[in-house]
């Protein structure tokens, strides 16, 4: 039977953070009610001159030297001509042979293996409007808010070979974004935007085979089944000598199925060419080294560090290096610590679960990191039990209190003097003498319900290793 | 470089530009002549010439990520064929 290999290749859109658009001082705000962001340049009105947002050129550099690229030091934008009623000018602005960037990569870990996969290059270009079909019939409705936000498209080289990989690139390739402050990301409000490239070539061959490209999906998770279904089919097709039909496909959520939209043909005819409206871009290299010094340390070598520094297992680091904030919040604890596996325990645990039962951003969170590290540290000291800990975490999350000053409220400090346990101790042999018993007769499980009586008459203040101790040395004489 | 009627066509066709039978001639032989034109000036020797894609000397010309001022609805609305919802309304199109 016939072995095949997948190719693929991902051109994925980021919108960046800006205040306004990117040719026109309309500001950008996402869910505002219908064409209440637009102007003359936005209408494409005659007459109305673009001037490109200087932030938006920022951020494109900055994303650019973030995924590796080569900052072109000369570049321009050229006009993509089209029509559709998403577009006014009957064109978008974009950049054809001259990108701000190009020639990059980012590396993802696949089973363990590091692979790198290429960046062929990122281009500025301003977002379309959007469509929507009138409630009332055969019509179409536009709104123009959206024209005009700035946009990095991001093309990769073919070098993912399965729909894991592709999702793996978008994870890394988001993170890469978020840290750098170039975009929130959020897929469901469109701010990444992914589209996919697949085809199947024989196993040695070298040619590629002929692509479908797949759009509409929505979340990670629907680009890799998107990417599954349409593998499958593309390689059903080539087992019965079936051509494959370079065509758009277009992924249906519910079914999980790829469905044919428009065939290409001339429709690709662009007719690009340079935007006379606007002047060449020309960037020296200090402009370009200020961008570079604006990028953070990134997301795979800050997994690296937490490893290696922190001695964190790397299941842990890749959990806690998601988002900059929560690789800041640890970083922040870890170091205050004795024990950097005991934050990461606490913030994977008991915090994160907070986070995402109250829907919180971290930035959100009215606990600290000073102030869990506060609280890791009485537990090391032994001032208060781990048990009792979490409810104080509890507290503290819901009052933003520090953890001394709950534990001093609600008297919680650890019983920790031997003195007091052991006299404890005697009074619960004294009432528990089944259980002594039991034990004695070599039930080890009786010691569990004896300590357990203990906890029970401390109010769980007891320090658990010092009533074990004292317990077995009592009902073992 | 010579054209022939079934490029202009085409060409008419990517602009959104209806030509009838009576003007195909015409342009056919105009275009020509341009394209003509177009490959005398590829003759030039030109090397060490940088190509030029913009006129002016100016480059890199920003402004600052400050909100301005928009059209309030209704202006931006007044040019269109027809409204509805705050909306332009045209003919429905076909998921893109």
């Amino acid at each position: 039977m016939t072995e095949f290999e997948t190719v693929i290749g991902l051109e994925v859109h980021v919108e960046l953070g800006t205040q306004t658009k990117i040719f026109c001082g309309c500001a950008v705000e996402f869910g505002a009610p219908p064409n209440t962001h637009v102007c003359p340049v936005c209408l494409g009105s005659p007459g109305a001159l673009p001037v490109l947002n200087e932030e938006a050129l920022k951020l494109a550099i900055r994303a650019a030297l973030a995924l590796n690229c080569t900052v072109r030091q000369e570049s321009k934008f050229d006009r993509k001509n089209y029509f559709y009623p998403d577009s006014p000018k009957a064109y978008q602005i974009s950049q054809y042979d001259e990108p701000v960037g190009e020639h990059g990569f980012i590396e993802i870990t696949v089973q363990g293996e590091k692979k790198r996969i290429g960046i062929t290059r990122v281009h500025l270009e301003e977002d379309a409007g959007k469509l929507t079909h009138s409630p009332y019939g055969d019509a179409s409705l536009v709104d123009l808010n959206r024209v005009g936000i700035p946009l990095i498209e991001i093309v990769s080289e073919p070098d993912l070979r399965t729909a894991e990989e592709a999702r793996l690139y978008l994870e890394e390739l988001k993170s890469i974004m978020q840290y750098c402050a170039i975009s929130e990301c959020k897929m469901e409000e469109g701010s990444l935007r992914c589209d996919a490239n697949i085809s199947l070539r024989e196993v040695g061959q070298r040619e590629l085979g002929t692509k479908t490209e797949i759009k509409n999906m929505n979340s990670f998770r629907n680009v890799q089944r998107g990417l599954e279904y349409e593998e499958q089919r593309q390689k059903k097709m080539l087992l019965k000598n079936e051509k494959i039909v370079q065509q758009t496909m277009r992924f249906h959520e519910e079914s999980g199925a790829t469905v044919a939209m428009r065939s290409k043909e001339d429709a690709h005819d662009y007719r690009y060419f340079p935007e006379p409206d606007l002047p060449r871009i020309s960037l020296s290299r200090e402009y370009s080294e200020e961008r570079r010094a604006e990028i953070p340390e990134l997301p795979a070598e800050r997994r690296q560090r937490f490893v290696e520094v922190y001695g964190l297992p790397l299941y842990d680091a890749e959990v806690l290096t998601v988002t900059k904030a929560l690789a800041d919040y640890f970083d922040g604890t870890a170091s205050r610590v004795r024990d950097p596996k005991s934050a990461s325990n606490w913030i994977m645990g008991d915090l994160l679960a907070h986070v995402k039962a109250n829907g919180l951003e971290m930035e959100q969170v009215r606990v600290k990191p000073e102030q869990l590290a506060e609280l890791i540290g009485v537990i090391e000291k032994g001032t208060i039990s781990s048990k009792i800990a979490k409810n104080v975490l509890k507290e503290m999350l819901d009052s933003g209190k520090d953890a001394k000053v709950i534990i001093e409220e609600q008297g919680l400090i650890q019983i920790s003097d031997e003195g007091q346990l052991r006299e404890i101790a005697l009074r619960i042999i004294a009432t528990n003498k089944k259980s002594v018993e039991d034990f004695k007769a070599g039930k080890e499980k009786a010691l569990g319900a004896l300590v357990g009586q203990m906890m029970k008459e401390t109010k769980g203040k007891a320090n658990p290793q010092l009533v074990n101790q004292i317990m077995l040395a009592l009902i073992s004489d | 470089m010579s054209l022939t009627k079934d490029d202009v066509y085409r060409v008419a066709a990517l602009a959104r530009l209806q030509v009838n039978e009576e003007e195909i001639e015409a342009l056919v032989s105009d275009l020509s002549r341009i394209l003509k034109y177009a490959d005398q000036l590829q003759q030039l020797d030109l090397m060490g010439v940088k190509p030029m894609s913009y006129v002016l000397a100016t480059h890199t010309v920003t402004r600052p990520d400050v909100i301005g001022s928009s059209l309030t609805p209704e202006e931006a609305l007044t040019n269109g064929p027809d409204v509805e919802e705050q909306q332009f309304r045209v003919p429905a199109v076909l998921e893109g």
